[in-house]
């Protein structure tokens, strides 16, 4: 690996783009190709994939064996809520490297004492994440309940192809969510894409156990290729 | 805090930078259960100070040593760990998992690898 190429795909890691970096095992031989680039890539397809699942690997062309090092940028968690569970999962995410954001237009709640570090945004959720942009590396989970802040991150996160949304609430309170996002012409297609009520079941009671309950949700998402093939392979 | 394999890149181009010698190990395929997925990293300098983890404790020393070869050569190689007495290495995965191991000087500027034809340059 040379140093050029080296410092070229840190520099695509620094701007927030993805980059694979392929080396052809046999030979040594290396080239970098950027997000914007993978169409014109003779591996395209395997490219893709690969930077669909975030995952790098070992791909065959014309007998010839290449390894893809996949490099995504770390996934933008969006929480709308500078509640409770937002300041016990903020620390939590960030050791997991997800870059948080909260987002929260009452001031009174989005202040620093309260989120230490934290990125704040004390806007409306649909501003905030229009300007943002949501994208297939992007997470929103809503803390608020409170319909007119979250319903309306709701319809930007279903919008998009974020690869998650959360939302808190009870089951009584997810389904009249449910009911008034259908009333706003959203399908049940759609409406499955909210996990509601947010987290894995593992009976959590404080806002930290519900922090970590989201956060296994979103592991679990995020490494549901991996966990798929480990479950079929131990069958 | 240095946690991803990004930042571990990040230290291998700062550490080149600084005219320290250099080489990068990366788990390219793993079998059975294997520590860390692929695509983690170890780097490690000609000292043999090292940062990340391809295996989680199991075969780092192996790849350090081997390592100072590849700094002193240059030539890239393949390694592969599996269970202890499966291999000719003195050293093997407790978990009964297989690895294989991509491990690659970090080059001045824009030479290319001493291994094979020289690098594709698609940089653009």
């Amino acid at each position: 690996m040379n140093l050029d190429l080296l410092t070229a795909l840190n520099k695509e890691g620094a701007a927030r783009r993805a980059a694979v970096l392929i080396t052809e095992v046999d030979t040594g031989r290396q080239r970098l190709v950027r997000e914007t680039d993978v169409a014109g890539d003779p591996l395209r397809h395997r490219l893709e994939e690969h930077l669909d699942l975030r995952k790098s690997g070992l791909v065959e062309q014309d007998g010839r064996q290449f390894f893809l090092n996949v490099q995504v940028p770390s996934i933008k968690l969006l929480v709308i809520g500078a509640v409770h569970v937002g300041q016990a999962l903020a620390p939590m995410a960030a050791g997991l490297d997800l870059a948080v954001t909260i987002i929260d237009p009452r001031s009174a709640f989005a202040t620093p004492e309260r989120f230490p570090g934290v990125n704040l945004l004390p806007e409306w959720p649909d501003d905030a994440l229009t300007r943002i942009g949501l994208d297939r590396h992007t997470a929103v989970l809503t803390l608020t309940h409170d319909p007119k802040i979250d319903d309306r991150a709701l319809v930007e996160a279903l919008r998009s192809d974020c690869f998650y949304i959360g939302a808190l609430g009870s089951r009584k309170s997810h389904a009249q969510r449910l009911d008034r996002l259908r009333a706003g012409g959203f399908g049940e297609e759609d409406l499955a894409r909210i996990h509601g009520p947010v987290g894995l079941n593992i009976g959590a009671v404080s806002p930290a156990e519900i922090a970590v309950s989201i956060l296994a949700e979103i592991i679990s998402l995020l490494r549901r290729e991996r966990r798929i093939a480990r479950e079929a392979a131990s069958r | 805090m240095i946690t991803s394999d990004a930042d571990i890149l990040k230290e291998a181009e700062d550490w080149k930078r600084s005219g320290r010698g250099v080489a990068v190990a990366t788990v390219i395929e793993t079998w059975g259960s294997a520590p860390r997925p692929v695509g983690s990293h170890l780097v490690i300098d000609h000292d043999a100070n090292f940062l990340g983890s391809v295996s989680g404790g199991c075969v780092e020393g192996a790849v350090i040593t081997e390592a100072m070869d590849v700094i002193a050569d240059g030539r890239a190689r393949v390694l592969e760990f599996g269970v202890a007495d499966e291999t000719a290495w003195q050293v093997g995965l407790t978990c009964g998992g297989r690895i294989r191991i991509y491990l690659e000087r970090v080059e001045d500027g824009s030479a290319g690898p001493a291994w094979g034809h020289g690098s594709d340059r698609a940089l653009r």
